[in-house]
């Protein structure tokens, strides 16, 4: 990932599909991975062990919309959709019925899996701008029925609690426990999506987004990867909609909005499409985003001829996020993704010209 | 069973429709022409609403200036952006179009508030506020005009497109840009043109919803009942989006009028999607739309 790859020269499809693709590439992510799982949560403080716990979340939620989007070309504006689906399942099975944590974010995973069953079933009819609005749909139906169905919500725009998840005699409640607790899964999730894209499935999809045609001369079944899609996706979809709740201790459907839905597809967009470290960077600088503008704007105090600074700072948030994605989609499509790999190529024979 | 009650909302609900119909207007002219999508049609709807009134009310012009001035000013939005957002996706894919066209809307919804506050200001077109009161029913005015300024709006958009040599410009760009562009037809500029257009139908419809409830951010989820009523009608039929609209409309007025009572309210956000993924699953191409035949 951050090591240089000069001299690589591929002979065969096995050295291609690599996860690492040299040597040292497996050095350098061991020693990401020690310093993310030892060093990191005690190097910085709560504040940034907040964003890091968000970024997790998003990074899970994200990878799900990658392996939809970015694979297999199927739109959806409807992650949040999933993702509340998940959330109150596990909500009401840890709140109400007294479940394990574990079984929880399984359950929530898997309902919200049946529900992406539901959901993809127009994509065999329609595709592009149709399946969006399918999806749009889809979303705003949620939405719906959670706010209306008692059961599920507890009321009108009310939040049901969630206690925080248990290991054992541990109550995981701090940001430290919860920054392992989420690393955990978010790895998971990282792995997961690498051999998924590059397995035989990953390949399938891909060959339906580039040419849904070519793909089922070729013997993909167009409709079932699609589905499996879907299934996936939301799974993921399902499974962060249940650490969020794990993580924040309460569920409400204002967190799983329309809003947060575009949130997700910026993520992969402004990341690049396609690549799963793209969305890891998208997910992280979204993420960030906000709290970082907070920031500027405490920094700006008193020089901001506005009065009313937190509206504004709302404000700037929607316009910020709204012109970077016009200003990624015109400057650079591909994404983060693209940028890092024009830094790393233009470091491979550094220090040398050619 | 009461007629009188079932009547209304029918009349209700077909004049509010009337008015969703002027909103996805803007959305078909667009996509008719150079299939873009424009998923930020509730915000130029808003942005309209909110210059009519910024310079009606706030910077004191006579009406027919200020209706005059943000016409303008939106026509040249259409243009700016067709030139700076949308050529730049031409061949891309459409994930990129709906993304841009999001982007923009999102843009919008925070810069509007900060150039003109966050407060609900009223759009007083002059018309009277006393409800009409016609066979039991009663109706304000401002949705007769609305109704009226909307059908005048589909006729005079209908006749361009039929009936004259830059319709005929329009609809051969839409059918295919390559051989228009060998007609000699200058597929940019009839590009610009429907934006523009798109733009004059936002104008329409933010003046009318204006003076209806306020002009406020609100204004903007507008935008999400275009939806429903284009893939009801079809997506590239101006014919389509008045009775695409005309159908939602009255059908989420029953909804709401007789059900809404037993669920808790607002099934007026809910029916129209749920009519939309009906419409989704059995007739894509909608009512009125061109059936799309995938060659290889």
């Amino acid at each position: 990932m951050i090591n240089r790859e000069c001299g690589v020269f591929k002979t065969t499809y096995q050295a291609d599909m690599a996860l690492y693709g040299v040597p040292l590439a497996r050095y350098t992510v061991i020693a990401l991975l020690l310093f993310f799982a030892i060093a990191f949560p005690f190097l910085v403080g709560v504040r940034y062990l907040i964003w890091t716990n968000l970024v997790f979340i998003a990074i899970v939620s994200a990878l799900g919309l990658h392996i939809l989007l970015g694979l297999a070309g199927q739109i959806s504006i409807g992650q949040a959709a999933f993702m509340a689906t998940g959330a109150y399942t596990a909500a009401i099975l840890s709140d109400r019925y007294g479940q394990h944590f574990l079984v929880g974010i399984l359950a929530g995973g898997i309902l919200a899996a049946v529900y992406g069953l539901i959901v993809g079933l127009p994509s065999l009819r329609v595709k592009g701008f149709y399946l969006a609005i399918a999806t749009l749909a889809a979303q705003f139906i949620t939405e719906w029925t959670i706010n209306h169905v008692t059961w599920i919500s507890g009321g009108f725009q009310a939040s049901i609690p969630v206690p925080y998840p248990q290991l054992g005699p541990l109550v995981l409640n701090s940001e430290q426990e919860k920054y392992f607790f989420l690393l955990v899964f978010a790895l998971i999730a990282i792995v997961a999506a690498l051999n998924i894209g590059r397995s035989r499935m990953g390949r399938a999809l891909v060959a339906i987004r580039d040419r849904e045609v070519a793909a089922e001369i070729i013997g993909v079944n167009v409709f079932r990867y699609k589905l499996l899609a879907f299934v996936i996706s939301s799974f993921y979809a399902g499974v962060a909609g249940a650490l969020w709740g794990y993580y924040l201790g309460n569920v409400s459907i204002e967190t799983f909005t329309i809003r947060e839905s575009i949130l997700y597809l910026t993520m992969i967009i402004v990341g690049g499409l396609g690549s799963v470290l793209g969305t890891i960077f998208g997910a992280v600088f979204i993420t960030v985003l906000p709290f970082l503008l907070d920031d500027l704007l405490e920094a700006m105090h008193g020089i901001l001829p506005v009065s009313d600074v937190t509206t504004f700072a709302s404000q700037l948030r929607l316009m910020v996020f709204g012109g970077l994605i016009v200003l990624f989609l015109m400057v650079e499509p591909e994404g983060l993704a693209s940028l890092w790999r024009r830094i790393k190529d233009y470091f491979r024979l550094w220090p040398f010209a050619y | 069973m009461d007629w009188d009650f079932l009547v209304s909302l029918i009349v209700r609900g077909l004049l509010l429709g009337s008015v969703y119909g002027l909103v996805a207007l803007g959305f078909v002219l667009v996509y008719k022409a150079t299939s873009a999508l424009n998923f930020a049609q509730g915000e130029w709807v808003m942005l309209a609403g909110f210059l009519a009134v910024a310079f009606y009310t706030i910077y004191g012009f006579p009406l027919w200036a200020a209706i005059v001035i943000t016409l303008v000013i939106m026509i040249a939005l259409g243009f700016a952006v067709e030139r700076a957002i949308l050529r730049p996706m031409i061949g891309r894919p459409v994930l990129g179009m709906i993304m841009a066209t999001l982007g923009m809307g999102i843009f919008l919804r925070g810069y509007v508030p900060v150039q003109w506050g966050v407060q609900t200001r009223s759009l007083d077109l002059g018309v009277p506020d006393e409800p009409y009161d016609i066979a039991g029913v009663s109706i304000p005015p401002i949705q007769v005009v609305g109704a009226i300024v909307a059908l005048a709006m589909f006729i005079l958009f209908g006749y361009l497109f039929q009936r004259t040599r830059m319709g005929l410009a329009l609809r051969a760009v839409a059918d295919d840009q390559q051989a228009a562009m060998a007609m000699g037809v200058r597929v940019t500029t009839v590009f610009a043109i429907a934006w523009a257009m798109s733009g004059i139908a936002a104008v329409a419809g933010g003046l009318v919803w204006g003076d209806m409830l306020g002009v406020d951010q609100y204004l903007s989820l507008l935008g999400l009942k275009v939806f429903p009523v284009i893939i009801l009608g079809g997506i590239e039929s101006i014919l389509g989006a008045l009775v695409g609209g005309l159908i939602v409309g009255m059908t989420e007025n029953l909804a709401a009028g007789y059900f809404d009572p037993y669920v808790g309210g607002g099934l007026k956000d809910f029916v129209p999607f749920v009519l939309m993924l009906f419409v989704l699953m059995v007739r894509p191409s909608g009512l009125f739309g061109r059936e799309h035949i995938e060659r290889v």
